[in-house]
């Protein structure tokens, strides 16, 4: 079961900061700085395996792994409006209102004007459900780039919004839903598709997986990637380059949507029920992955490996601290801190990085026998 | 790193002018292997103006980093009023009387003048509160001294560059400097306010001020040195004094040999009109100003096209217009006779119009993105097969384009920061010219670049009008509009007022149609100096239809 961790590294090329060109020679230094988030998530594995038995178990990491992809799938969508300089704090109310949108199609439809109850498709609820959290990203997209609104609070608003509606939708309980449907009712499957475990992974693992190729090809791969990263760095040079910038950043925030109704079905699924407060925190986890990955909060910096790796050092460091039985109070001191240090140890690095870049200069200007150029990047 | 704290409390005030009062004793600085300053012997005279000269990367910049107190020398000594000092911190050296004013502006643009005057170094009342209305009337005197109606109240968001310059002088003089040391202080101000500006160094000068002076600007440089001090390689290769120099002999010096630096091109068979502007008007979304004023011109293929004003002339608001980032309030712009009204930035780069943009940095490069993936942001499009990027085609294009403008860098791998301004501003024009523009619009594209890299971009566009590119070119040096097109344009308050010939009119015909006039005797500051009727222009090029040369009548020029 050791795949498990193994899987946070699908097609990972192309670093964020210069995606025309894949490095060409190894350079130990620069997997060591790339692999920083790797780094941390093997030790914190290797101390909770020294420190209990129960850790390294078939059963824990699937558990964990399932944990993991929730947060790794927000994140995902996340990285996209960090890569843009944004913020969605939406996302985990998101989740929430698209599991309360599934259960309550699970349930049947009241058709107004009738006395029918409409039981929809699984894959019509399956659609619909993502749907709405396209539609919540859309929207905040649309107020975002058209408006010109401050993202953290376009966001934030909508995180009251998609929260209160859920509420609304839930009457304020708790709702179990009855998963398997009914072979009368026409709308059984959704429990044993989302309950198999292809060769041993959650479906929820599988979900991740499938994202991640996809956005990780999406970003080094496409205009729309190059768009991107091009925007977070420098939004007014991307726009007299020609990019559409503001349909790049309505379609990430459109993209942090889906993210967040894909997992609002997974999660409706894996606790059978739809809750009002389902999703809760969901953001603050997300962006934790996203910038533990390395990412740069002020945009154009970020990989969707870093990220994976992110969220599974978020999901080892939390399970481990339970197993060992820490208090839930220090569980949360202990996460914080890591979360701060992992972005000191990104910035302290990249402040040695380019000293070394600029020495590194210093040593081309000789070798190019010039030996009056300036240093590429003195820090004025 | 030494305290500083050498004695320096008598300030020597009955010595004559041109005494020296800071020397640099065979200052030398190493950044690791490279030496950006070899041994250098410098002096800095009492109420004199001491220029330097040189290329980026000739170590006027370390000189000026160490002067200031932001660096330490790697051997040498300074000697102040013939003292050795040490300069630990730029606090230190603001407290010796040194300060320096940067390029860019340092200054709070939400707060008052008087705040800004004082920053960091408000006066106490007994309380320990701030004590504003001593501030105040010592921002009032520093305002009468430099003749600036400011009010120190007034934020600093609303005065005009020009005068946060002055701002920024008066901070200096607030903490009581002896020695000034002023980096481009020009680049940002019309001519106008360079008047101004040049006014007060004299004043400061006259007041036993001595002045440090950098600027591309070599003309205006030479104006108003007493000293010019030439830099090359990290070498101090020539000090003379500015009675005796030209500005063939700094050219001369900075480079190391004659500058080839004249493009006058006897004028050709154009092709088509490849752009054609007709009654453009354009009002600033904000405050509704109409920055420009029905202009119309047009530009054939082949042809190289300067638009010479000065700042607030309306330039840099045509050519954003232009490329589609505003839009227009009056008027159509016609690319290959194609309508541009209604297209967006990316459709104008397809149906080839380009903009090179002012502001390298801010509107120009992806900072954070290698030199390749700058080269091939706008041309992306065309490498795309099957929804991914071709990434064999785009190698070789951002390979062919690089060899092409020639770029010096390590590689496409390169990161955009680690380039040199003028090799930064070939990758935005390479960027350009991957997409095949017809018609290329650049707005001072030689800013802060240094001699020889002018040359290689003056002579990249000469090559590619040749081919058939359309050249639309802004600039506020009379040299570059004289040397470097076929025909200049000029405009003021938003139209163009006067055509000329490069080949037939002179310097002054050009700065005197653009309301600026000859700046060599320092006239009294006054407001802008509206444009006048001069002598008609000599020639116009062969196919033109909708001059307005005649259209700016009012005024008297003094």
């Amino acid at each position: 079961m050791s795949t498990t961790t193994a899987t946070p590294a699908p097609a990972g090329t192309g670093p964020g900061a210069a995606p025309a060109t894949p490095a060409r020679s190894f350079n130990l230094n620069a997997v060591l700085i790339e692999g920083r988030a790797l780094i941390a998530l093997v030790i914190i594995v290797a101390i909770f395996a020294v420190l209990s038995d129960n850790y390294l178990t078939t059963g824990n990491l699937t558990t964990i792994t399932k944990q993991v992809a929730f947060n790794a799938i927000v994140a995902l969508g996340m990285l996209m409006v960090i890569l843009n300089g944004g913020i969605d704090l939406s996302v985990g109310s998101t989740v929430g209102l698209t599991a309360a949108v599934a259960g309550n199609l699970f349930r049947g439809l009241d058709l107004p004007l009738s006395q029918a109850i409409m039981f929809p498709p699984v894959w019509v609820i399956v659609i619909l459900s993502v749907a709405v959290g396209m539609l919540v990203g859309y929207l905040n997209g649309l107020l975002i780039a058209k408006l010109n609104l401050a993202p953290f609070i376009v966001t934030l608003g909508m995180l009251y919004v998609a929260r209160g509606l859920t509420q609304v939708l839930l009457n304020g309980q708790n709702i179990t839903n009855e998963l398997s449907g009914q072979p009368y009712l026409g709308n059984t499957g959704f429990f044993d598709v989302f309950a198999s475990r292809p060769l041993g992974l959650p479906i929820s693992a599988w979900v991740m997986i499938i994202l991640a190729v996809v956005f990780s090809l999406l970003l080094t791969r496409t205009p729309f990637g190059r768009w991107l990263y091009a925007t977070g760095s420098n939004e007014r040079a991307a726009q007299l380059s020609g990019v559409p910038v503001k349909r790049v950043q309505t379609r990430i925030y459109v993209i942090s949507g889906f993210c967040a109704g894909v997992v609002g079905i997974l999660q409706m699924a894996n606790i059978s029920s739809s809750t009002a407060d389902l999703g809760q925190f969901y953001e603050l986890n997300a962006i934790a992955a996203v910038v533990i990955g390395g990412a740069a909060l002020s945009g154009g910096r970020g990989s969707v490996r870093g990220t994976i790796i992110g969220a599974f050092v978020i999901g080892f460091l939390a399970n481990g601290l339970v197993i060992v039985g820490v208090s839930p109070f220090w569980q949360q001191v202990i996460t914080g801190a890591v979360i701060i240090l992992a972005v000191a140890v990104d910035q302290i690095q990249q402040i040695i990085q380019r000293r070394r870049g600029a020495r590194r200069a210093v040593v081309n200007a000789r070798a190019a026998g010039t030996g009056s150029q300036p240093p590429a990047s003195t820090p004025a | 790193m030494s305290a500083g704290s050498t004695a320096v409390a008598e300030r020597p005030t009955a010595e004559g002018d041109g005494d020296v009062v800071l020397r640099a004793v065979d200052i030398a600085k190493t950044y690791g292997v490279t030496r950006a300053l070899k041994g250098v012997n410098f002096e800095v005279r009492r109420g004199k103006v001491t220029v330097l000269f040189g290329e980026n990367g000739a170590g006027k910049s370390t000189l000026m980093k160490i002067l200031s107190g932001v660096e330490q020398p790697s051997a040498g000594h300074l000697l102040l009023d013939g003292e050795p000092t040490t300069l630990g911190s730029t606090t230190d050296a603001v407290a010796k009387g040194i300060s320096i004013i940067h390029q860019e502006l340092n200054l709070c643009a939400n707060l008052s003048v008087r705040d800004n005057i004082f920053i960091g170094r408000e006066l106490r009342t007994r309380l320990g509160g701030i004590d504003y209305g001593r501030e105040r009337e010592i921002t009032e005197q520093l305002m009468r001294r430099l003749e600036e109606p400011i009010l120190a109240s007034t934020l600093v968001q609303d005065l005009r560059v020009g005068q946060q310059q002055i701002i920024e002088i008066a901070r200096a003089l607030a903490a009581d400097t002896r020695i000034l040391i002023m980096d481009e202080p020009t680049s940002a101000l019309s001519a106008s306010e360079v008047e101004v500006l040049f006014k007060v160094i004299r004043d400061l000068t006259a007041n036993g001020v001595a002045i440090v002076y950098i600027s591309h600007h070599l003309e205006e440089a030479i104006e108003i040195a007493d000293y010019a001090v030439v830099f090359r390689d990290g070498d101090l290769v020539a000090t003379a004094e500015a009675a005796d120099i030209d500005l063939s002999w700094v050219v001369r010096q900075m480079v190391g040999r004659e500058a080839d630096y004249d493009f006058r091109d006897e004028p050709r068979e154009y092709g088509d009109v490849a752009l054609s502007i007709q009654d453009v008007t354009v009002a600033e979304l904000d405050t509704g100003r109409v920055a420009v004023d029905t202009l119309s011109l047009e530009v054939r293929q082949g042809e190289i096209v300067c638009l010479y004003g000065l700042m607030g002339a309306g330039r840099t608001e045509l050519m954003e217009a232009l490329a589609g980032r505003d839009p227009l309030s009056g008027g159509r712009v016609l690319l290959d006779g194609v309508d541009l009204d209604g297209h967006s930035i990316a459709e104008r780069i397809e149906l080839g119009l380009g903009l090179v943009p002012e502001d390298r940095q801010r509107d120009g490069l992806v900072q954070m993105m290698s030199v390749g993936a700058n080269l091939s942001l706008p041309s992306l499009l065309s490498t795309v097969k099957r929804l991914f990027i071709g990434r064999r085609a785009e190698r070789e294009n951002v390979a062919r384009e690089i060899s092409d403008v020639r770029v010096k860098t390590s590689g496409p791998a390169a990161l955009i920061t680690s380039l040199s301004g003028g090799n930064q501003q070939k990758v935005v024009i390479g960027k350009m010219l991957l997409t095949d523009p017809k018609v290329l619009l650049l707005d001072e594209p030689t800013r802060g670049i240094d001699v020889g890299a002018k040359g290689e971009i003056f002579s990249l566009l000469f090559r590619e009008a040749r081919r058939g590119l359309a050249v639309l070119y802004v600039t506020s040096e009379v040299g570059e509009a004289l040397t470097a097109s076929h025909r200049i344009l000029v405009m003021s308050k938003g139209r163009i007022v006067r055509e000329f010939d490069p080949r037939t009119c002179t310097r002054d015909d050009v700065m005197a149609a653009s309301g600026e006039h000859d700046t060599t005797p320092i006239a009294p500051a006054g407001p802008i100096a509206p444009a006048g009727p001069i002598a008609p222009a000599r020639q116009t090029a062969p196919g033109r239809s909708d001059e307005r040369a005649d259209t700016q009548t009012d005024g008297a020029h003094p």
